[in-house]
Formats: structure tokens, sequence, C-alpha cells
């Protein structure tokens, strides 16, 4: 008994010894929790505070909208136009491919959407926001609105899109905007404007909405909202307004741009028509073009492919990247350079039998039996080969690259939208920097080549848009404005018309008279010359000239264009200004693989003269033209 | 008889067993929970507010009712509750459901229950009343079989796995046997053994456990993962300073960054919106019901009474002190709510059967036979 008592009393003392060691345990842990509470909630706290901010509050951009881009007289080119779009932030759904089979039945998401997300995917970071599908009609809204629960990571957004009203017509010249690639991302970070594209999906790829980016873009606004832990926007806290990107007026007037266009019909080929006063750009045409809107969300793969692998290479712009040789285009300049240096009198008479010999080679000249005596008015307008090959072979090569780079062949125009090729202007240098790896004899220039680059064959090679550079500076006697395609920038915010000035690029001391005979003998070549038959019956006076360039040589055969294949028949020329006396405009045409110049190029510059000058229409029913013409019109 | 002493003999037969410091403290407590479960959810709706109301109203019931069994009912219960809750847990090893790759709950038909809880209680209660029964003088093998009946379970609960529920009915079961005199030298011993084991321990815990210990040293390391969890509680704890941003108020809170805002991380709520000065008063009505208890525990008459009372009162500790370390950082994650605090009804009705006890062992004395 007694033992029982005595443990129990200590047992209790055990107890109660342990209850109070556990009293002075809790007390001492409590005391630690209430000096952890201290430091976060005192000492801490400011650093806390602004976590606490930084994940409250999100800085997002206000994205700009993007400037107008209009033709001479306002009509609109590229516009904006907002719509709600379906993206999709591919990191946050598990399984896409389900996820998308899912929202076919919400949402009418095509393969062609498929593939193209796909191929955004590729070329994107994870966490960023994909369209899936633009323009969502108001019921596909409200449809997705309703089932959106079974959707995470898909959102509807309503977003500024790009709009090409114009289709293909001048879609070189324009461009397009498409999706900032990684190339693109790191140009912007050199340049410093991550921060300005914060929020711009787009970026101008190509032709103006290329050049002018920086001007279109405009300033990225930025607003503070309050984001839920989703990252979903509750208010706005504050606001700094974006600055809208300037417009931009063109120099092209886009229905001389649709006429040019027409006028080709279903053929490839450019056209470039300058303001020779002023150096505008008055249309620039490369066909076949392309649908510009095509390119905005990624194109898919399949319009890709039919794009990109076209033998008719709708993407090139042929009026700046396409190097043909120019043929008897050239022949009015070499006349120039020959009375300019002296080599050739106006009335100095070369007899033309129909051939040239030169050492034991005999040149052919297109008329059989020749021109009889051919003075240089006659030779332009005929198109005398016999005497450009008696000019050329007393000729030095390269005096005559030197006299044809002051009128800008074998340069760049310096145009302002990019990708402009130089062309090729044959001298002895450039045969031996052409040639550098080959052995010495093929670097050396021979006396044979001097010949035919004396009709603009052999190694001569330039584009539109330089043919066009140089008539243009001879219409407007010497002097050379810098082509452009910009008149007029608009401040989206002042709304002051900024008016571009034309640059003169070079002034050309070139004698008046000298000049006047070419220009002469130019206004006869659509009288009666070889391109009469495509201006019978015009109501105004131009001046013009011909060009058919040779892709084959037939080794003394006759051509025929029905036996040899499409792609190696000759490329038509047509150069020409008008009106004659003082011209407002000055162009260039190439028709590929066209033919005969006077027959496949001239009508079309006929018709955007007509157009130009008397507002005349033609019948857009009608084939686009070719004439019949003898083959000795070149 | 008159009305009025109708009514005088109502409350009385209402109040008599329950005890009032206890009582005033978990209804205080309770009025806080509901304040900020509503701020908790967003502070629009009152579903969630009133869905923790009812689960105040069951678990008051259950107070009451268990309030007013005697101490030595409840021992007769602590055979029978602690067999059922261990062939329950055997029944969810073997044909147990599956959720989130753990094997915790059972389908019983009717309902789907979770055994483990049961034995936050069937365990204190069976040690007590074999304490109580081996009170003329415990030898080494008592401690050994006390062991015995613990572990059983424990092993169980962590093999489903549960290493949180587990933690806590170990403890709750240590502290009867530290409460009946285990020996100091024993503590210690097994204290520097199981810190020798640590590194072989840890080894052996599950990838997602070994994550939410090595973050807690390192938050940083995962912050969109494991890490998550405690950047955003502590943000919200600090950004809430000393006054607190208000009710309602807390950015982290109601802009949805606290995770589990009204479950486990509840406290991360109250901190942001009462600041320090919400944090010291709760954690002072804490300390009054562990003092309350631990006073209950030292006049209980009854070995079984003293055991079963302190051990209920330290693990109440142990749980406000695991929930509040963890949200402040302090220790790992583990699934341990906040008591009476966190919206849930099985947490609430654990702890208020535990205060029902409680009050049933400091409202019957009896005298003790010499």
């Amino acid at each position: 008994m007694g033992t029982t008592i005595k443990n129990r009393e200590a047992e209790l003392n055990t107890f109660r010894g342990r209850i109070l060691f556990s009293a002075f345990a809790i007390i001492i842990a409590f005391v630690v929790l209430a000096g952890r509470m201290a430091w976060l909630q005192v000492l801490k706290r400011d650093y806390y505070h602004s976590l606490a901010e930084a994940n409250r509050i999100s800085v997002v951009p206000v994205v700009p909208n993007r400037g107008l881009i209009l033709d001479r007289n306002g009509e609109v080119l590229a516009a904006n136009y907002s719509a709600y779009t379906l993206e999709v932030t591919p990191s946050r759904v598990a399984n896409l491919e389900k996820a998308l089979d899912d929202l076919a039945t919400v949402v009418d998401v095509q393969a062609k959407d498929r593939r193209r997300l796909k191929r955004l995917m590729e070329e994107s970071k994870n966490f960023e926001s994909l369209p899936v599908k633009n323009r969502l009609s108001e019921e596909e809204v409200a449809r997705f609105a309703v089932n959106r629960y079974r959707f995470p990571g898909f959102e509807i957004r309503a977003r500024l899109f790009r709009n090409y009203p114009q289709g293909e017509i001048a879609s070189h010249a324009i461009g397009f905007i498409g999706r900032i690639n990684v190339a693109e991302v790191k140009k912007l970070e050199t340049a410093n404007l991550t921060a300005m594209y914060k929020g711009t999906d787009h970026i101008g790829k190509q032709g103006i909405e290329a050049s002018y980016e920086s001007v279109l873009h405009g300033v990225t606004g930025s607003e503070q909202v309050e984001i839920d832990a989703g990252g979903r926007a509750i208010r706005s806290l504050a606001k700094s307004e974006p600055t809208a990107g300037n417009d931009l007026t063109l120099t092209i007037d886009i229905k001389l741009q649709r006429v040019a266009e027409q006028a080709f019909g279903d053929r490839r080929g450019a056209l470039v028509a300058i303001d020779p006063t002023n150096g505008e750009v008055l249309a620039l045409v490369s066909k076949p073009g392309f649908d510009p809107s095509l390119f905005i969300d990624g194109i898919d793969p399949q319009n890709w492919d039919l794009l990109n692998n076209s033998p008719d290479k709708p993407l090139l712009n042929r009026a700046l990247q396409g190097a043909y040789p120019p043929g008897s285009t050239l022949k009015p300049f070499l006349a120039l350079a020959a009375l300019e240096s002296g080599r050739r009198t106006p009335t100095q008479i070369t007899h033309d039998p129909g051939y040239f010999n030169f050492a034991d080679h005999r040149f052919n000249d297109d008329l059989v039996g020749g021109h009889g005596a051919v003075d240089l008015h006659k030779a332009i307008v005929v198109s005398c080969d016999t005497y450009f090959f008696q000019l050329a072979s007393e000729t030095d090569i390269d005096k005559t690259a030197e006299f044809l780079s002051r009128l800008g062949f074998g340069a760049r125009s310096g145009i302002d939208i990019d990708g402009e090729k130089e062309g090729t202007l044959p001298s002895r240098a450039w045969k031996e920097r052409a040639f550098s790896k080959s052995p010495p004899e093929a670097r050396k220039w021979y006396a044979g080549e001097t010949i035919s680059t004396g009709i603009g064959q052999g190694a001569n090679a330039f584009t539109p848009m330089q043919m066009a550079h140089a008539i243009a500076t001879i219409a407007n006697d010497g002097v050379s404005y810098k082509p452009h395609l910009i008149r007029q920038i608009t401040d989206s915010t002042t709304g002051q018309k900024n008016i571009i000035q034309p640059v003169i690029d070079h002034q050309l001391d070139f004698k008046k008279s000298n000049i006047e005979i070419v220009k002469e003998a130019l206004a006869d070549v659509p009288k009666a010359g070889t391109s009469a038959g495509a201006f019978r019956n015009v109501g105004y006076a131009s001046a013009g000239k011909t060009g058919t360039a040779q892709l084959f040589s037939l080794k003394g055969e006759k051509y025929n264009a029905n036996r040899i294949g499409e792609h190696l028949r000759d490329h038509a020329w047509y150069i020409a200004y008008a009106p004659a006396d003082k011209p407002t405009i000055a162009l260039a045409v190439l028709v590929e693989n066209g033919g005969k110049g006077a027959a496949a190029a001239a009508p079309v510059v006929r018709e955007v003269l007509d157009y130009f000058l008397l507002k005349k229409l033609s019948d857009p029913k009608k084939p686009a033209v070719t004439l019949d013409v003898p083959p000795n019109s070149d | 008889m008159s009305l009025r002493t109708a009514t005088d003999f109502l409350f009385d037969r209402i109040t008599r067993r329950l005890d009032t410091p206890l009582m005033v403290a978990t209804v205080v407590l309770a009025a806080i929970s509901l304040t900020v479960v509503f701020s908790a959810s967003g502070g629009v709706t009152f579903d969630r507010m009133l869905g923790q109301l009812r689960n105040f109203m069951v678990a008051f019931i259950a107070l009451w009712v268990i309030a007013n069994i005697s101490p030595q009912t409840l021992m007769r219960l602590a055979i029978p509750v602690y067999v059922v809750g261990l062939c329950l847990l055997v029944g969810v090893a073997l044909f147990g459901d599956v959720k989130n790759n753990a094997r915790r709950w059972l389908n019983l038909g009717f309902a789907t229950i979770q055994p483990s809880e049961v034995m936050k209680i069937g365990v204190p209660l069976l040690l007590a009343w074999y304490f109580h029964r081996r009170e003329e003088g415990l030898s080494v093998k008592d401690y050994a079989l006390a062991g015995l009946f613990l572990m059983l379970p424990v092993g169980l609960i962590v093999r489903q796995p549960d290493l949180g529920t587990a933690i806590l009915v170990f403890a709750s079961g240590f502290f009867v046997i530290f409460f009946a005199g285990l020996s100091w030298k024993v503590i210690i011993s097994a204290l520097i053994g199981v810190s020798a084991a640590m590194p072989f321990l840890f080894e052996r815990l599950h990838g997602y456990q070994k994550n939410r210990i090595l973050t807690l040293f390192d938050p940083m390391q995962d912050p969109q993962g494991a890490g998550y969890h405690i950047i955003q509680s502590t943000i919200a704890l600090g950004s809430g300073g000393i006054l607190g941003k208000g009710w309602l108020s807390g950015s982290q809170a109601q802009l949805d960054f606290i995770p589990e805002r009204s479950t486990d991380f509840i406290l991360a709520v109250f901190g942001e919106e009462f600041g320090l000065i919400g944090n010291l008063l709760l954690m002072t009505l804490y300390l009054i019901i562990i003092g309350r208890g631990l006073m209950i525990s030292m006049n209980a008459s009854t070995t079984f009474s003293r055991l079963l009372a302190s051990s209920i009162t330290l693990t109440f500790f142990t749980y406000a002190f695991v929930n509040i370390g963890m949200v402040s950082g302090i220790l790992p994650v583990v699934g341990v709510p906040l008591p009476l605090m966190s919206y849930g009804g099985t947490s609430i009705l654990s702890m208020c059967v535990g205060f029902g006890v409680l009050m049933s062992i400091s409202t019957h004395k009896q005298l003790v036979s010499t």
C-alpha cells in the first residue's frame, strides 16, 4: 500500500515536472513564431511589400495603331481593322492536339489553321500567345465564351489586323507585315527597340512596310493593371497612351498601277513609271503578284510552297531584283555617249548591208539586206544593229561603262525599299572581278565582246528600275532625281503633313544639243519607227525605244518563237516618256519571255500612257495586247 | 416551477459540463475563422463562410456530447475505438481508394472516410487507458508495449503515404508516453539515434516530400513549383506589416496569389489583412487554450485523465506550431491545418472532440480513493 502511494506521488511529481517542461517549451516555441512574424512583418515589411506590389501590378504594353499606307490620291493601300482572334499559349495546354480537336466542335478550326499553328510553334517560344484562328465571327466568340472553362490556355483577344484592300495590286511595293521572328527579335535587341516592340506581334517584312517600319510602327504606350495570380487583368491603375504610327502617302498612283498590272495580263514582267521631274515612282509593277495578307499571321505551308516554288517566282520583285539584258533599249544611251565623246556626229553615215563583219565573225542585223545608209537618228528609230556594231568596234568598253555608270547603270538607284540589285555593267574591271577564280584567259576582255555589248547584249544586265531611271534622266535633260516611293508622311498626333522633297542624285553636264538629237530620234520611234504599230492613232506625242533581249544564241539560224521553249524566248522591253516635249512620266516595261519588244512591251506602255495622259481605260475584258509586227521591227 | 427556474435549469443543464475559458477562446476563434474564411473565399459570396459555420455547429454539438460523457465511460471506449481504427487502417491498406498517388481513403459504401483521422484520438485514448491500467508501477516492458501500440497505426499511415498525419498521430501517442514518465535517458538517446539516422531516413522519403524539405532551405530554386507556396505566403505575411492591409484588402489573398488560402494557408490571408497585431492576438488565443488545457491536466484526478488531457493539449499545440511554422516559412510544407481557423469539417471536428474530452475531464471531478 505504502509503495503504491509513494509510486503515485512520484508519478504525479514526474507528471507535473513534465507539464512545466512542456509549458516552458511551448512558450519558447511561441516566442520563436512571434519573432519570425516580427521579422517578416516589421523588419522585412518593405521588402515583402514591394514583392506583393510586383505580384499585383503588371505593366502591360499598349500597342500603337500602325500607320496607314495611302496612294498619292489618298486611296487606302494598307489599313487596320479590329477583330477577335482566338489565341493559345501552348505551354499552358497539356495536350494541344486533343484540345484542338475539342475546340473544333466550338469554333471552326481548319486543317490549315493547325498547320500554321504548328509552324508558328516551331518558330516561337512556348509562353507566347499564338493565334489559332483569326477573324472570329460574333457567333463563334459567343460559343467560345460559354465553353471557355473547357479550354484552359485558350483566350479570345480583340486585336488590330492589317488589311491590304488592293490584294495583289502593288503587292511588291507595299510589301507586308508578318509575325516577328527570332532573327528580328535579335535585330530589335541590338537596335535597343525591345521595349518599343513589347506587345507588338508583327513587323514589316518587305516593301514599304519593312523600309518604313520605324515610321509606321508608332510609340508603344503602357498601362499599369492589377492582375490576379492567373495573370488576368482585374482593373486598370494608370495608363500612358500610345502614339499611333504615322501615315504614309506613296508616290504611287494606284489606278495607274492597276491599269499597268492589267495590261500585263497573265504574263510575267515588270514596269517602273517615274515622274522625271522629281523622281516620284508612279507605278512599280512586278508580275505575277501575290496576296500580301497571306503572310500576316504566318503563311500556311501549302500556300508558301505554292508561292515559293512556283516557276513564275511571284515573290521576286522583278522591277528591282530582276536583271535582264537591255537589248536595243540601251542604244539611245550608247548614241548619246557617241555624240558626247565626239565619236559620231548626227549626220555621219554608216552603211548597213544586213551584217557586220568583225575579225572572222559575222554579226547579223535583224533586217535581211540591211537598212542601207543609216545616220544616228535613223539608227535609233529603226533600231539598226549594224550601226551600233560599227560604233562599238570603234569604242573602248571602259569608256562606255564609265559613261553608262553616270546614268545609273550597274548601280542601285537608291529607291527607298530593300532588295534592289545592281545589275551588270560590263567593263574590263568587271570581268576581272567576276571571273577572279577562273584562268587568266577567261578574265581577259575580248574585242568581240565589245561588239555584242554594243547592242545591249553580252554581259549587260539591268533592272527595269535602272532602265526607267536612265530614260527619266534623258527625259529631264540630264537632271536625275533619286527614285522614291514616299510622297508625304502625316504625323498621327499633330496631323502635320511632312512632304518629302525630291533629291537630285546627279546633274549630268551633257550638251543640250546632244540630248535633243537623241530625244528627237526617240520621239520618232512611236511615230515612224519600231513601235509605230503600238502607237497608231495615239492622242499625244510620246518618245520611246523598243528592245528585245536574246536569251538563246541561234548561231545564225532564224529566230522562231514557236520552235523554242517558252522560258528561252526573248524578253521584250520598251522604255518611254511622255509627253515628248515636256515629259511628266518616264517608264520602262519588261515582259519576260514576251518575244519582241514592239509586240509585247510597247502595247503595255501604250495602255499606261493612254490612262495617264488621257484617263482612257482599255476594255478590261479585252485580253492583254500583243501586236503582230514584222521581224525587223526591233 | 417558474419559467425563470426552468430557464436556469436548462442553462445549467447545457453549460455545466462546459469549461468557460476554453469555450470562450474557442468561440472567439470560430468568429475570427468565419471572418477570414469569408475574405479568403473572395469576399463576395457567403457560401464558404456558411459552410464553415455549419462545420463549427456540428463540431460544437460533438463537443457538448463528449463533454457530457464521463472520463470513465471514455476510458471504456478506448479499446473499441483503437481496434476499429486499426481495422480500418488495414482495410485502407488492402482496399483503399487511391487519390493523388496516396491510398488514404476507405469507401464504406455510404461514406468515404479517412481512418487515420480516427487514430488521432484513438491512439492517445488507448495509451492513456493502458498506462492507467499499469499505474501500479511501470516497467520497460510496458513502454515497449505502448511503443508497439503507437507504431502499429503510425507505420500503416506512413505507408499510405501520409507523412503529415503520421507525424501528428505519432506526436499524440508520444505525448502520452512522455507524460507517463518515459525516462529522459531514453528520450535523449532516441533523439540522438533519429538524428544519426536522418540522412538515411531522408533517402527513404518520397520525391515530393524531399522537395518540400529542400525548398524550405531555398524556396527560390523552384519558385513556380514546390517553392511557390512558401514564397507567396511569406510575401503575404511580410507585406501585411504591423497593422495589416485591412479585411478584404490583402492583394495576395484577394488576387489569388496564396494557394489553398482558405484551408492550410489561411494564416497567410489573416496575417496579410490583420498584420502582426492579428497574428499576436491569434497566438495569444492559442496560448490561452493550451494554458487552460495544461491546467486541466494538472488538476485531473486520474492517470487516464491526466495523460489524455495533456496529450490532447500538446497535440493541439503541435498543430498550431507546425501550421504557423509552415506558413511563415520555417518548417516544411506538410498538410496540417491551422486549428479552429482553416476551412474544413474534419479538422474542426477533431479539435472540438478533443476539447470535449478536456471539458469532460475538467467538469467530472471525482475523489480519488486513498
